[in-house]
């Protein structure tokens, strides 16, 4: 399909959209070239706000329906190859569906974005939101960062795809958005000028890898064991380098658009001299921050730390945002069954970022809201209390509680 | 004591037989009271069509000396080597290893490499690269052990290489323990009769470090990975280059690392005088092996050729090309150099290669149906006898 492109408002428009929209909105601010559709909830209102934008002719980019996720994450792939920019999503089990196109994606250095509306692993047929979905990607050669509003979904989506067509980089990124919570919630959002984002996002430039006729190269080829190492190791390289990018674009999204300033990697909510901290990624800052508020009026120092970017892991900050605490709850919207402590994934890595501190604080992990369940406000406060008491008495009862689970 | 055997065999065609010979090993040595392991070292393309692939046998007196042995990936002194394919022994580009591997790389001092072939081993040790240490050559009667894709045929092979083991390397299993093997594992006395009769008549040949084929084998340096190319892209080669040597004419882009000869069980002769210059074999050849010779000819590069046969399918004049079993050659030169570097010698050559088409012949089992029963006939009167 091809429609002329409108020109773009010129000044910064404040919309009521929701976080899918927004993404959309930050394709289209992006001047992608290709984007693949194949339904499911919830990722696929984004799929549908671009198709509107489309046929609106606010968009010019290829939409080609696939014939399944895999499907879908294949065509992007090789569209990146010959030097589009694209974007390709899915949602719980249909993430899982395209695993092999996803998993290889990392070592042909192809530098896609990728929204996960997070949604549980059905089944039974839930639609709910559950991390375990992306958090498949951990350890792929993904980046992978949690946005907590529609309008960081834009800013991040936006941020993504200058990170990932980094030369330094090009690595796949995903984007992690909650199923409903954020997916599915319409509020104020700034959508920016075309003009700030041509200043922030360069062109997609795949240079010597680009697969082209005038640039004879074959891209991935069979190898043998003798090769794969090695490629591991450029992987690794290239995730190592991306903390330093990711920090420069904020910078320079911050200088642009007046917004996305701070630590990229994590957001600190009265976390600087609390006694406990809650951690987690997602939407469920909402109740939190709230319930950290409410706590803190009753005197208890209670903190919240937010992680953005899971991958690349932002160890230092981390270590210092947490290590002034005496004790440390990470709410994990996912699980990692039979892991160590029968603790969730969140929990197992930020324990293990805190483990070569000389003073380090407890670790208690929280299951919490698990398949679209909501995490409360009792919940949060259910949670602090617990935290309190081990910052208390420097015991650690249990390390691991399911919150809100029935019975 | 720990004994290690390694088998090298063409990849789907010979993959039960490497196997089976292997797991004899290891069956003979459990009945002797000691232990072992059977394994085989794989790539996806190693167990392709023809591509030397290997199994490997170890066995010891306890499990604490065959941990001990197997602490690495690959054993790299084998007491016996066995080429189940003749034309192995010019060398394998096997599983992981990059480069010209000798068929005797892996033997052992003082080892054995021990090849089915109907050569003699005196004309094997033409094929066999030399080595620092002394070492020995045993033959044992018998075409190569061929068939259809993914079939086994059973033609004693695997037994009668057991039985060779056995005398060749009595240390590592005796012969009535792989008697007792066969006895228990196929329920079939032909079998341990054919075993015994290789025990008995095989012989080894002592080889000393000045024998064999004194080329160098061809190896190249693994990149390191800062070195390769990010994002799993490989740089194309250029389109067309000069040939050395040659003025006009051209060779199609190749990979100067990546060799395909050791593949091969049979390569193309071509008939210079009777070719039409049709180009159908240059277009058709999977490989992209035929260099444009000056004159307009094409000249299948022995380097190159993975001996498919597909040019000889498509070639439209009769005996213009023509598939010959490898072992009938001793390098890679360019055919059509020596055809113009003198006509007559040439055809004398051509005449003969072809000639001997019969008696050379080999069969993949899809290609000549019949000719596997034939074959097999021949290797019965040739072991009964
Ligand atoms: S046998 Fe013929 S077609 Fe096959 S690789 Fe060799 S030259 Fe090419
Ligand atoms: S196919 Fe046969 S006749 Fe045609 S060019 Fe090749 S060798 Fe010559």
């Amino acid at each position: 399909m091809s429609v002329s492109t409108k020109a773009a408002p010129a000044a910064d428009q404040e919309m009521l959209i929701s976080g899918c929209a927004a993404i959309a909105q930050a394709l289209r601010l992006s001047d992608i070239d290709v984007v693949t559709a194949y339904p499911i909830r919830p990722y696929d209102t984004v799929m549908q706000a671009v198709a509107k934008l489309i046929s609106n002719g606010e968009m010019d980019a290829e939409y080609i329906v696939a014939a399944s996720e895999h499907d879908q994450f294949e065509i992007v792939k090789h569209a990146s190859a010959v030097g589009a920019r694209v974007f390709c999503g899915s949602s719980g089990v249909g993430w899982m569906y395209a695993m092999e196109a996803i998993a290889v994606t990392p070592a042909l250095r192809l530098p896609m974005v990728a929204l996960v509306g997070n949604r549980a692993l059905d089944d039974p047929g839930a639609f709910g939101c559950e991390h375990n979905d992306a958090l498949c990607v951990r350890d792929l050669g993904w980046m992978l960062t949690w946005v907590d509003t529609a309008q960081e979904a834009l800013d991040t989506a936006l941020i993504a795809y200058r990170v990932a067509e980094d030369r330094r980089i090009f690595l796949p990124c995903a984007i992690g958005a909650d199923g409903a919570f954020l997916t599915h919630s319409e509020v104020l959002v700034k959508v920016p000028n075309k003009e700030k984002v041509d200043q922030f996002l360069p062109k997609y430039d795949r240079g010597d890898k680009m697969l082209h006729p005038d640039n004879p190269i074959t891209i991935a080829p069979q190898v043998n064991e003798d090769w794969v190492m090695e490629i591991r190791k450029q992987n690794d390289e290239a995730m190592r380098r991306a903390r330093g990018v990711i920090q420069e674009a904020y910078r320079d999204f911050h200088k642009i658009f007046g917004r996305q300033g701070g630590n990229p990697f994590v957001e600190s909510y009265m976390a600087e001299d609390a006694d406990v901290i809650l951690f987690g990624q997602g939407t469920l800052s909402l109740p939190v921050k709230v319930g950290v508020r409410k706590l803190r009026e009753q005197g208890h120092k209670v903190g919240f730390v937010r992680l953005r970017w899971l991958r690349p892991f932002p160890t230092p900050e981390v270590q210092e945002t947490l290590s002034r605490a005496k004790a440390v709850g990470v709410i994990d919207r996912d699980y990692s069954f039979g892991s160590p402590n029968h603790g969730a994934v969140l929990y197992n890595e930020v324990r293990s970022a805190l483990y070569d501190l000389p003073k380090r604080p407890h670790v208690i992990s929280f299951v919490c809201g698990l398949g679209g369940r909501e995490v409360t406000l009792d919940s949060v406060t259910e949670m602090s209390e617990i935290l309190l008491k081990v910052a208390k008495t420097g015991k650690v009862e249990q390390p691991n509680y399911w919150i809100g689970v029935r019975g | 004591m720990t004994g290690s055997i390694e088998v090298v065999y063409r990849g789907i065609f010979q993959k039960t037989l490497g196997q089976r010979i292997t797991r004899g090993i290891v069956l003979a040595a459990v009945k002797e009271g000691r232990v072992g392991i059977s394994f085989g070292r794989y790539g996806d393309s190693p167990e392709r069509n023809g591509i030397p692939a290997k199994s490997f046998a170890v066995v010891a007196d306890n499990e604490e000396d065959l941990q001990t042995y197997l602490s690495r990936y690959e054993p790299t002194d084998n007491d016996v080597t066995v080429a189940v394919d003749d034309t192995l022994c010019k060398g394998v580009e096997s599983w992981a290893w990059y480069g010209l591997q000798p068929i005797n790389k892996l033997t052992r001092s003082g080892g054995v490499v021990l090849t089915t072939s109907m050569q003699s081993p005196e004309e094997l040790l033409e094929d066999c690269h030399r080595k620092d240490t002394e070492w020995s050559l045993a033959v044992l009667k018998g075409i190569a052990s061929f068939s259809g894709l993914w079939v086994y045929k059973d033609d004693h092979t695997d037994v009668r290489v057991l039985g060779a083991i056995a005398r060749l390397a009595p240390h590592v299993v005796k012969l009535e323990s792989v008697e007792a093997a066969i006895r228990d594992e196929w329920n079939d006395e032909l079998k341990v009769t054919s075993a015994r009769k290789a025990y008995e008549r095989v012989e080894a040949r002592k080889v000393r470090p000045d024998e064999g084929n004194p080329e160098r084998p061809y190896e190249f340096q693994l990149p390191k990975w800062w070195e390769m190319k990010e994002g799993l892209v490989i740089p194309g080669i250029p389109v067309q280059q000069d040939v050395e040597g040659w003025e006009g004419g051209y060779r199609p882009g190749r990979n100067p690392t990546f060799k395909k000869f050791a593949t091969r069980t049979m390569r193309p002769v071509v008939d210079f005088e009777i070719c039409t210059k049709c180009t159908l074999c240059w277009l058709q050849c999977p490989d992209s092996c035929f260099d444009v010779t000056p004159t307009g000819h094409y000249d299948a590069n022995m380097e190159a050729c993975c001996g498919c046969g597909v040019c000889e399918a498509v070639c439209p004049v009769e005996n213009c090309i023509t598939m010959v079993n490898e072992s009938a050659f001793g390098d890679n030169a360019s055919q059509f150099e020596m055809y113009e570097k003198d006509k007559d010698t040439y055809k004398s050559w051509l005449k003969g290669k072809i000639e001997d088409k019969a008696t050379t012949d080999r069969t993949h089992g899809f290609q000549l149906r019949g000719k596997y029963e034939e074959e097999v006939q021949e290797i019965i009167r040739e072991v009964t006898k």
